[in-house]
């Protein structure tokens, strides 16, 4: 059939599976506005606050789902406004699809009214992108963008569509497809296995590329047969359930104990889809020390960026652990294992039992919601505490902003998650510092009545930075107290949700057990103590040797 | 240690590739020595000769970047002593009565081609490895240089091999 560009958008999304996208509209996508206007059958479409949080909320949607996330912009401003959410997708490697209006090709180049080269801006955050010039290009430039997102290390594709090509006339057919280029390289695991077999303390440690690949019960099933414990980098949290006895829980910089004394008696490491951040690392000679690396990855160029390994394994994790489980011998190391164990179980102890601190009220909440329950948080000190303190117990029920760290990611990623996960019960994680950066979204979770829970941790500060500012700066706390004064109960009621502030575990109990409204968010306003830390840490740069404790 | 190596790679040719390649260097920090680019026997590709300095780490990373980019078909390094490269010069010398027959002397050794003679200069044209064309620019200078327009190296592997050719990129697509 011949349509307009606009209309072949709209089919191809369809035809990809996409029934949710967020947005905002503008002039210069109107005519995909009138589309989707028209499809709205078939294809739902949220309109958020601002096209930061549907960037976001597009993201957490993807992270949920494993689906690619799609978000919609016009030109000018609203592209720009894009741009965090698209830098965050690439950090983290989630599937996105971005879709831009620009004016009118004959206007392109001639600085025009809300004319912007979002192309050009967006180049170091995209695994690849478009300007649909011609409408008879759109079709197949929609499916080599899905599977340029979803294919090998995942990312963000922008496709920016001039409003010439939305509005012109093309024959479409449905059916482009996309031959895949990419041919898998063989990999041989033959000395992986020796060294495994030689190991005495092998230490598995999976990032994001486990859970991109579904992988979670094949590293059980190795830490079983190899007797060997696991850490988890943030962005790999979910991967293993966090009640698996061999599980230490997050490692790094703001890890448990148990995790990074894992790490560093270790002496064999098997890395699955991590990237070895710095954040993860520190001090690179010392994280090498006495430890050999295994490093199993999709993407090639992961090899030898930050830590070289003496065995790198490209290819899918999911496939490559299985041909190693298959291979391996079931093996013993538990007089080093049962040590872990009780350290992990003296982590676990409360330090101030009852008292009113992050970690009693995130376990708190821990308890109060179901295992499949999706968690966002924002960035900051609340971040490092739910990752500390939160036992995530299925893949896919985390969305943090790992690699970019984007304070105000929260909201607009609980927006989609929620939306993914069938509108059921979603809890974000904030503090009043990231919060404030993305509150407008309070308005996008009223008006779609999405069960938000937003634990708000009220410290009155920039608590992360403080705790810098405190550990390596004298104290001296520049711009971070922030006496604001706002009023986050009054704040919810004005946006046309529910909240409440509490003060002490009985209020907080209260609160919990007399009932949340099942359609629409409810803000609890947590008011800590503003000389919290975020413990064990260890300094940027720094070893297990600097560790910081109490 | 940062030493010169040669990246030879075939992209998709269409408008914006090259500022994809070049955004990586930038995004990366790594450095371009020269840049080479035109299209190659089949127009839907280009080939694209990159010269960069670098230490060992460079020279891994930028290869597997490179080779992430949706444009880009195929990126390898090109092996020094497995390769020629040339590099093309115009120069526009000063000619008067005294020395010409220098510059003349000159150009037949270095097997330069006179393109265009003016009233008091001459432009010439030389293709040659880096180091013969940086040489005959030494010997040059006395006469007066008064422009010079260089290429970046042009670099074909000496073996059989036809891995950077759009041959081989058919021939790939047909075993996937």
């Amino acid at each position: 059939m011949i349509t307009k560009g606009a209309r072949i958008l709209v089919e191809e999304l369809i035809r990809h599976g996409v029934t949710t996208v967020f947005g905002f509209p503008g002039g210069a996508v109107l005519d995909i506005y009138d589309e989707l206007y028209k499809c709205s059958d078939r294809i739902d479409h949220i309109i958020t606050a601002h096209e930061q949080g549907a960037s976001h909320a597009a993201d957490g949607y993807a992270r949920v789902t494993g689906k690619t996330g799609v978000v919609i912009a016009t030109s000018g401003p609203g592209a720009t406004n894009l741009v965090t959410g698209i830098a965050n997708a690439y950090l983290d490697s989630v599937p996105m699809v971005a879709i831009t209006g620009n004016v009118a090709e004959s206007m392109l180049g001639k600085d025009s009214f809300q004319e912007v080269d979002i192309v050009g801006i967006t180049l170091p955050i995209v695994k690849h992108s478009y300007i649909a010039r011609d409408v008879c290009e759109l079709e197949n430039i929609i499916t080599e963008a899905f599977e340029i997102a979803q294919s090998g290390r995942k990312g963000p594709v922008l496709i920016d569509i001039p409003k010439s090509t939305q509005q012109a006339m093309c024959e479409y057919a449905g059916s482009a497809e996309i031959k895949k280029r990419k041919k898998k390289k063989p990999y041989d695991i033959t000395e992986a296995l020796e060294l495994i077999k030689d190991s005495k303390r092998p230490y598995i440690y999976c990032g994001g590329g486990a859970i991109a690949s579904d992988m979670g019960n094949k590293i059980v099933e190795l830490s079983q047969k190899i007797d060997a414990p696991i850490g988890l980098s943030m962005m790999g949290l979910t991967a293993v359930p966090g009640s698996y006895e061999l599980n230490m829980g997050m490692t790094g910089m703001h890890g448990r104990l148990a995790s990074i004394i894992a790490q560093a008696e270790a002496d064999l490491l098997i890395g699955i889809g991590v990237r070895f951040s710095d954040r993860a690392t520190g001090n690179v000679d010392e994280y090498r020390k006495n430890c050999k690396i295994i490093h199993i990855d999709i993407d090639e160029a992961e090899f030898g960026k930050n830590i070289p390994g003496i065995v790198e394994l490209c290819g899918d994790a999911g496939e490559i652990v299985g041909d190693l489980i298959a291979n391996l011998p079931k093996l013993d190391h538990s007089s080093w294992t049962g040590k872990l164990v009780k350290q992990k179980s003296i982590d676990d102890t409360p330090r101030k039992p009852g008292g009113f601190v992050p970690r009693n009220i995130i376990r708190m909440v821990n308890n109060f919601v179901k295992p499949d329950t999706v968690v966002a948080t924002d960035v900051g000190q609340h971040q490092m505490w739910t990752m500390q303190h939160y036992r995530f117990r299925e893949p896919r029920t985390l969305l943090t902003s790992g690699g970019l760290g984007t304070m105000g990611y929260g909201l607009g990623a609980a927006i989609g998650g929620c939306v993914a996960n069938n509108r059921r019960r979603t809890i974000l994680f904030t503090g009043d510092g990231s919060f404030g950066m993305n509150l407008n979204e309070l308005a996008t979770a009223v008006s779609q009545r999405l069960p938000i829970l937003i634990v708000l941790f009220n410290n009155n500060t920039l608590g992360m930075v403080r705790q810098w500012q405190n550990m390596f700066y004298e104290s001296r706390y520049s711009s971070t107290t922030l006496n604001r004064g706002t009023d986050f109960e009054k704040l919810a009621k004005a946006f046309g949700a529910d909240g409440a502030r509490v003060t002490s575990m009985e209020e907080l109990t209260d609160v919990l057990d007399g009932g949340l409204p099942k359609d629409g968010p409810f803000l609890l306003e947590c008011m800590i103590d503003i000389d919290e830390l975020v413990l064990p840490m260890i300094p940027a740069g720094g070893s297990f040797k600097d560790l910081v404790v109490d | 240690m940062a030493k010169k190596f040669i990246i030879g790679l075939l992209v998709n040719n269409h408008y914006g590739v090259l500022n994809r390649i070049a955004g990586l260097y930038n995004k990366r920090g790594y450095n371009i020595d020269s840049l080479t680019v035109g299209e190659t026997e089949d127009p839907r590709y280009s080939r694209m000769t990159i010269v960069s300095s670098g230490d060992e780490y460079m020279k891994t990373q930028v290869v597997k970047q490179l080779n992430k980019l949706h444009d880009v078909k195929m990126a390898k390094i090109i092996e020094d002593e497995n390769a020629v490269s040339v590099e093309h010069l115009l120069l526009k010398l000063k000619t008067g009565a005294e020395g010409n027959s220098d510059i003349a002397a000159l150009l037949n050794v270095y097997g330069a081609k006179v393109m265009d003679l003016g009233k008091d200069f001459i432009i010439v044209d030389m293709t040659g490895s880096s180091e013969k064309i940086d040489e005959f620019m030494r010997k040059c200078i006395p006469f007066g240089i008064l422009e010079l327009c260089r290429s970046g190296s042009l670099s074909l592997t000496k073996d059989g091999s036809n891995e950077l050719s759009a041959l081989y990129l058919d021939k790939l697509e047909e075993e996937y």
